[in-house]
């Protein structure tokens, strides 16, 4: 291990930070959306809809994002239909082209997880907020999303971390975030252990952080769940006690 | 917001607050009301008893359609909800909207309490008025304590449903419900989730609302609070209304057997 290289190359890899926070970022966001109306959709009951999704999930879920990457990127240059429209000036990208395939990753696996937070709202409650007048969509607005993203939310927290990880993949296609800078040193110094333990450790530290939020976020979004734990935590106190 | 009604309200001449007629609803081949017809005038208090099975909860469930009946009218305060045949042969609301709106005129209460559970007491209290019928929420809080110090769990309002007792979180559904300022409230069988200790503060709570003039239809099997607070009894057997009237006619001199029969089984109820 040659430590001599560390202090020179890390604040070199540093400066990749922000483009893998960005990369992670922006397709979280978009997919995000993007999971929320897949999982209504899938939700819909609309055989149509349904099956849309299924067929969509399916197909991102079944292949690996590395491949949707290189299909975005190099695929869409075949066609001159593509190449004429307006879709070219992103498509030509390659921070696009690997947002893109991030985007639509992300939304097939977390609209899966959102599903199973839409699913586990008790019908009573849904029943009860159809007595009150409430329409759909404020139904959903109000009732059924908050619980289902508090129910989603520690599945959610790990695709986050999964996604910040997979932008490692762009540096496939030219990008130079953290890995894709590591490579392009290494191709100087011949050097692969010591870059590749530094950039590890800095996905270690972006990944720590993340983890940390998300707990938090957690904590603040269900205040009852905090509350429950306590009492339940009282209550074996309480019982302790009693033996 | 409470839309204006889409079309002309109808008046059903008697001035009935809700009028159910000739209600059919069958699940599968299991036909669960053959025909079940219901009036209650402002300030009735109805309670439907009957076997498990009778028909009764999904005869309240119809009313608010929470279940989709097959066939028959459900007026409320004279306006028709207005329904059109589905693909099915049975029925489908023919407005949406209108269904939402009449909903919000009929308070239910659910055995199973059904609070939102991700808000406070109050949270829930509030939700709908100002949502649905888009009270101010300051108005809204307060009304929303009045009616919790009504049912006595005012010193709650910041507390989530799961730290309540069942008698707690089903008097914090009655408020829930009581807020939108209801002109009938539905109960589909309020006590039959609670633990026995606990059914004496519910039944408290709604003999109290029954005393204030209240429209309501209980679902119940608590006989001695039907008889006692009850302008009338309808005694449901196998989806067809077997025995109706005044609590002292029902409970003291039945004519139909199958409704003694019931009576005489939960007999222990009444007199206990």
């Amino acid at each position: 291990m040659r430590f001599e290289l560390f202090p020179e190359y890390f604040p070199q890899l540093l400066a990749g930070v922000p483009m893998t926070l960005q990369l992670a970022a922006l397709s979280l966001f978009l997919g995000f959306f993007l999971a929320v109306l897949l999982a209504v959709l899938r939700t819909s009951g609309i055989a149509p809809l349904v099956g849309f999704v299924k067929v969509y999930v399916y197909v991102f879920r079944g292949t690996p994002l590395l491949v949707q990457i290189f299909l975005i990127y190099y695929g869409t240059g075949q066609f001159d239909l593509i190449k004429q429209s307006f879709l070219w000036p992103v498509l030509r990208e390659a921070y696009w082209c690997a947002i893109i395939a991030m985007t639509l990753n992300t939304g097939a696996y977390t609209s899966e997880i959102i599903r199973g937070g839409i699913e586990s709202v008790a019908w009573g409650q849904v029943e009860a907020a159809k007595a009150c007048g409430m329409n759909a969509w404020l139904r959903f607005r109000r009732v059924v999303f908050p619980q289902a993203i508090r129910q989603a939310l520690p599945g959610y927290g790990n695709e986050i971390i999964l996604m910040v990880k997979a932008t490692s993949l762009a540096s496939t296609i030219t990008l130079l975030e953290v890995t894709g800078i590591a490579r392009k040193i290494i191709s100087q110094t011949y050097a692969p252990v010591e870059l590749f333990v530094m950039a590890g450790a800095i996905y270690l530290t972006i990944v720590f952080t993340i983890t940390r939020i998300v707990d938090l976020i957690e904590k603040r979004l269900s205040p009852e769940r905090a509350a429950a734990r306590g009492a339940k935590a009282t209550a074996e106190r309480d019982l302790a006690s009693v033996h | 917001m409470v839309a204006a009604p889409s079309e002309p309200v109808v008046a059903s001449g008697d001035g009935a607050m809700l009028s159910v007629v000739d209600l059919h609803k069958r699940f599968g081949s299991l036909e669960v009301l053959k025909g079940v017809s219901l009036t209650a005038r402002q300030g009735d208090v109805i309670s439907m008893i009957g076997a498990s099975g009778s028909g009764k909860s999904t005869f309240l469930r119809c009313i608010n359609l929470l279940e989709i009946p097959d066939a028959g009218e459900v007026r409320v305060d004279g306006e028709l909800i207005r329904m059109v045949p589905s693909r099915t042969g049975g029925l489908r609301p023919a407005d949406t909207r209108q269904v939402d709106r009449i909903r919000s005129r009929l308070g239910m209460v659910f055995q199973s309490f059904n609070l939102w559970t991700h808000m406070t007491v109050l949270e829930n209290v509030i939700e709908a008025p100002v949502h649905v019928l888009g009270v101010p929420k300051r108005e809204a809080i307060e009304r929303a304590e009045a009616l919790l110090d009504k049912v006595g769990i005012v010193e709650k309002r910041n507390e989530y449903p799961a730290h309540l007792s069942g008698g707690q979180q089903q008097r914090c559904a009655i408020a829930r419900a009581l807020a939108m300022e209801p002109q009938v409230m539905l109960f589909d069988e309020p006590t039959s989730a609670l633990d026995p200790e606990l059914v004496g503060e519910v039944l408290r709570v709604m003999r109290q609302l029954a005393e204030e003039g209240r429209t309501m239809i209980i679902v119940t099997h608590e006989m001695r609070f039907a008889r006692e607070v009850s302008s009338e009894i309808v005694f449901l057997h196998q989806g067809r209304i077997e025995e109706q009237g005044p609590p002292a006619q029902v409970f003291g001199a039945p004519r139909s057997e199958r409704c003694r029969q019931f009576l005489a089984t939960s007999a222990h109820e009444v007199v206990g």
